[in-house]
């Protein structure tokens, strides 16, 4: 497998670094855009109502009055320091006021309960946390007995902790004046400062993420300031980042995609980044900032169409009409054009014109008229979705990451953007395929290694610095990575070809008549799969077509409803043909399911995810049928109702045979191989 | 035990800010509505920064004592006194101006206008300039807007509804228009706030946001807060003292503890035998 190595230190990387040698740790990088960006902006926030603005200067003064008062209060090299609260200036000011003293950020979620926190200030070994209000504190006192370690809790806010006792309380404003005394006193305090910064090394661990793993405790993924600092110059590289590129900062700051975006590539590349006023007001501060650069999982795209689809409902007869013709000359043209494409002039008018009318009004009300560059990442994003911002001329792509990556494995390159990959290696990225398919990558920014933990580092990083991801995948022919499944669910069928059922799964639920899928395969000779289907979706297409139905089971079973399904699969199927490694994971049989899968019933876990191994297990009778070539088959199964009683459900399902597409010569033996 | 290395909380229980000062004080106060009697010579008093919760069963004449407090009812006997200024009777607009603030068991807010509006009409009594200078806005009265706005951002701020300041209050959900309607009363910058059922209605967690807000009002300005709540739990958990309605006479007077034990308010929740 051939790893890309684009070269790291182009525009803001080579044009900054004028003077002396290139920073290696994020504090010398403040102490360089103190110097080269003094008045230009690198925090704003909102506050009571209105935005503010901390230059490069000033947050760089904010950051060493802080860290002073921190020394003061017995903070030294090598301590730990937790960091607790929302996205404020004054949070990511203490990221750089201990790492400047030679100190480990330890940001932890903020909606954390107080156990999970307690686990992982002591694992941590956490001497000060640095919280933002009182929720936070009466969460750090409720387990302040397990944590012998923590000395001191910093807040931010006062409101409600007047009265607290403050023996090892403290007002971040306290801290601040501790500091400020000191640098009015001591006229060397600055140069003192400076020299703490000198002292710190690219490989001094600067942060240690703890990663919510879906099984056993968090683990504590430790990060050194090359890994930080070479990643966010890489990505900032990689899309051109300038200092006129705003971000605005929103999700949580344990998260490693905001330690990346908002404190390092801000820091490298001298961006400015916005915090909103709370956690409720993103969306109308987002769209007052109007960010250049801007990050989010799948559902929070799909909840800004959701409200755009709402309020286009209540909009008057005239918009309603514009909004939908020029949304499918958008669908028609849109994604061409924001790929440099070609287009026929009577589209590109047409584009032109709703741009004026439609597009842009749309984009400025979900706060994304100025953008340059979007991600997705942490799931798969909808097809459809993902064509809908693109169409409207956002610039989306998809990125895939990992904590222990320092965020980037793959990207998308401008121009280069399919709704079903993940992009291509990032600079300074290599990957390859493990023969069990399971993707493995090497990059400056993989972890130092797990916290304590030597078996877990062992388990994930080889020797010579590859690190497993855990998810299955290949490249395609351009080039990009696929992620299939987790690796562990990946299976293979009889003549060797690689199954990934949630691969397919996911395929068929992006469709709104399905709502959840099963699919068999591994250890048989062809792919089959189980359906629900979605009651609002289905039941509303019933309504439009005077279908009439009783119950979900009557409408599960509607030959129609069967054609549909059966219709999409196809879809499905013939898309799968030209895959070359999905080639074999054509679905030749399925059937709908009579009721729907419930985490009552043990059928899903509560996050919704269907449970394979069980369902296979207590619908038996029903897989049997679909690998023994009959029409149909009948079983019963156990329900519990909503108020906990149980009843029986029994019914006869048919089975369909859907047809399989040819695959293009070849592919088929090298897929088996 | 490491209760002495980590911070621990000041315990809340007891009058921890009352200082003994009666701040304002009913005398044998009777009213009635033609023949109903609501309040039958009830006597009480709220001490300087306390929490003092009036509870009692439905029809117990609550309502109608806060009614009586800021001058809406007058009684036809008895008198109020409020820093140590007694009158027969007090007036709405008197009540305002000298420091008495409330809110009211259903909403009572301008459902058109803003969270921000409706939190700046608080302020109106603090207004200094007359509406000529009002009217041409520029210069004095300009500043003197951005000075009350910014008392009304600090309030916002406080009570954390930052995402509703633009919003029609009609728009919102009750938990929040009691919250909004809370920050009209501070607004005012009261002395004595008076709190007609602020949590009827609320889940759990609003409960315990508002009853945060209360604890922090309190111990951040000092106001003295009189409340009436029909959840006996939170009643126990914030006030000091405690005084117990039933058919508009009093039947107990005391801490939360007292209130709790004293058999006269046990029959009058759970009932008796006639």
């Amino acid at each position: 497998m051939g790893g890309h190595h684009l070269s790291a230190s182009q525009a803001v990387g080579s044009s900054m670094s004028g003077s002396g040698s290139t920073p290696d740790t994020t504090p010398k990088l403040l102490v360089r855009n103190a110097r080269e960006f003094a008045d230009r902006p690198a925090l704003r926030h909102k506050d009571f109502g209105i935005w503010q603005t901390l230059t490069w200067r000033e947050f760089s003064d904010l950051v060493m009055t802080f860290a002073i008062g921190l020394r003061k209060m017995g903070f030294m090299r090598g301590d730990t320091a937790a960091i607790i609260g929302d996205n404020r200036p004054k949070l990511y000011a203490a990221f750089a006021a201990v790492q400047s003293l030679g100190g480990i950020a330890v940001p932890i979620y903020q909606d954390s309960v107080a156990d999970e926190m307690a686990y992982v200030l002591a694992h941590a070994e956490v001497r000060f946390a640095i919280v933002q209000d009182q929720e936070q504190v009466d969460k750090l006192i409720a387990v302040s007995e397990q944590l012998p370690k923590l000395e001191r809790v910093i807040y931010e806010e006062e409101r409600g902790l007047t009265a607290y006792d403050h023996t090892r309380l403290h007002a971040l404003d306290t801290v601040l004046g501790l500091g400020r005394k000191e640098l009015s006193v001591n006229p060397g305090a600055a140069g003192w400062w400076l020299d703490e910064i000198a002292q710190g090394k690219g490989s001094d661990v600067s942060v240690m993420l703890y990663t919510s793993g879906t099984t056993g405790r968090p683990k504590g993924v430790m990060l050194t300031h090359d890994n930080i600092v070479i990643s966010a110059r890489n990505g900032n590289a990689f899309d051109r980042f300038t200092p006129d590129d705003t971000l605005i900062a929103y999700l949580p700051m344990a998260w490693v995609g905001d330690h990346i975006f908002s404190y390092g590539q801000t820091l490298a590349g001298a961006l400015c980044l916005a915090c909103p006023e709370g956690p409720e007001t993103v969306t109308e501060d987002r769209r007052e900032i109007a960010p250049t650069y801007f990050f989010a999982p799948p559902r929070v795209f799909e909840n800004m169409l959701t409200r755009i689809r709402v309020r286009m409902e209540d909009a008057g007869r005239v918009k309603k009409a514009m909004f939908d013709y020029f949304l499918k000359v958008a669908d028609r043209c849109g994604e061409k054009i924001l790929d440099g494409k070609p287009v026929s002039l009577k589209d590109r008018l047409l584009y032109r014109i709703g741009d004026v009318f439609v597009y842009g009004p749309l984009r400025n009300q979900i706060g994304l008229s100025r953008l340059r560059v979007g991600y997705t990442a942490g799931e798969a994003i909808g097809p459809e979705l993902f064509r809908f911002y693109r169409a409207l001329g956002i610039n989306l792509k998809q990125l895939y990451g990992q904590t222990e990556a320092s965020v980037y494995i793959t990207l998308q390159p401008d121009g280069e953007v399919f709704a079903d990959t993940v992009g291509k290696p990032g600079p300074d990225v290599e990957i390859k395929i493990s023969d069990a398919g399971e993707v493995l990558y090497r990059s400056p920014g993989v972890f130092l290694k797990y916290f304590k933990n030597d078996e877990a580092t062992n388990e994930t990083k080889t020797p010579d610095g590859w690190v497993r991801t855990g998810d299955a995948g290949f490249l395609d022919s351009h080039g990009h990575l696929k992620i299939i499944d987790r690796a562990k669910d990946v299976g293979r069928l009889n003549n060797g070809a690689l199954f990934s059922p949630k691969y397919l799964e996911n395929r068929i639920k992006f469709y709104p008549e399905v709502r959840e899928a099963v699919a068999f395969g591994h250890g048989r000779d062809y792919v089959t799969m189980f359906i629900n289907i979605d009651l609002v979706s289905v039941g509303s297409w019933a309504e439009r077509n005077n279908v009439s139905y009783a119950s979900y089971q009557e409408l599960a079973a509607h030959p129609r409803v069967y054609d549909i399904v059966a219709k999409r699969l196809d879809e499905i199927n013939r898309s799968l043909a030209e895959e070359p490694q999905m080639a074999a994971s054509q679905i030749q049989r399925f059937l709908i399911l009579f009721k729907e899968l419930d985490a009552d019933d043990g059928e899903m876990t509560r996050t919704q995810k269907v449970r394979r191994s069980f369902i296979a297990e207590r619908y038996a009778p029903l897989v049997k049928a679909l690998y023994d070539g009959s029409g149909k088959a009948s079983m019963s199964a156990e329900v519990t109702f909503e108020d906990g009683r149980k009843g029986t459900l029994s019914g006869e399902v048919r089975i369909l045979d859907l047809k399989t597409y040819p695959a293009p010569a070849g592919v088929m033996r090298e897929a088996a191989e | 035990m490491k209760a002495d290395v980590n911070p621990k909380p000041v315990a809340r229980s007891g009058p921890v800010v009352a200082n003994g000062d009666v701040l304002l004080a009913v005398s044998n106060v009777s009213l009635s509505f033609g023949g109903v009697k609501a309040i039958r010579d009830v006597s009480l008093d709220i001490r300087k920064g306390e929490i003092r919760a009036i509870i009692g069963p439905n029809g117990a004449g609550k309502t109608s004592m806060l009614n009586v407090i800021n001058g809406f009812y007058h009684p036809q006997q008895g008198t109020i006194s409020f820093k140590g200024r007694e009158r027969r009777a007090m007036r709405p607009y008197i009540a305002a101006s000298q420091g008495i603030a409330r809110t009211f068991q259903n909403v009572a807010l301008f459902k058109g206008m803003s969270t921000l509006d409706n939190i700046m009409t608080g302020r109106t009594l603090k207004m200094r300039k007359g509406i000529i200078q009002q009217a041409l806005y520029w210069g004095l009265s300009q500043r003197e807007e951005i000075q009350h706005r910014r008392v009304v951002e600090e309030i916002i701020d406080f009570l954390e509804i930052q995402h509703i300041r633009k919003t029609p209050v009609g728009k919102l959900p009750y938990g929040l228009q009691k919250r909004v309607e809370l920050g009209r009363a501070l607004a005012t910058e009261p002395e004595l706030l008076l709190l007609d059922e602020p949590m009827a209605g609320m889940n759990l967690e609003e409960k315990q946001d508002m009853s945060r807000f209360i604890l922090t009002v309190r111990d951040a300005f000092n106001t003295t807060i009189a409340l009436i709540e029909h959840d006996i739990g939170v009643v126990m958990d914030l006030s000091d003292r405690v005084v117990v309605l039933d058919y508009g006479r009093k039947i107990a007077d005391g801490t939360p503890a007292e209130v709790q034990a004293n058999q006269a308010v046990i029959d009058a929740y759970l009932g008796i035998p006639h």
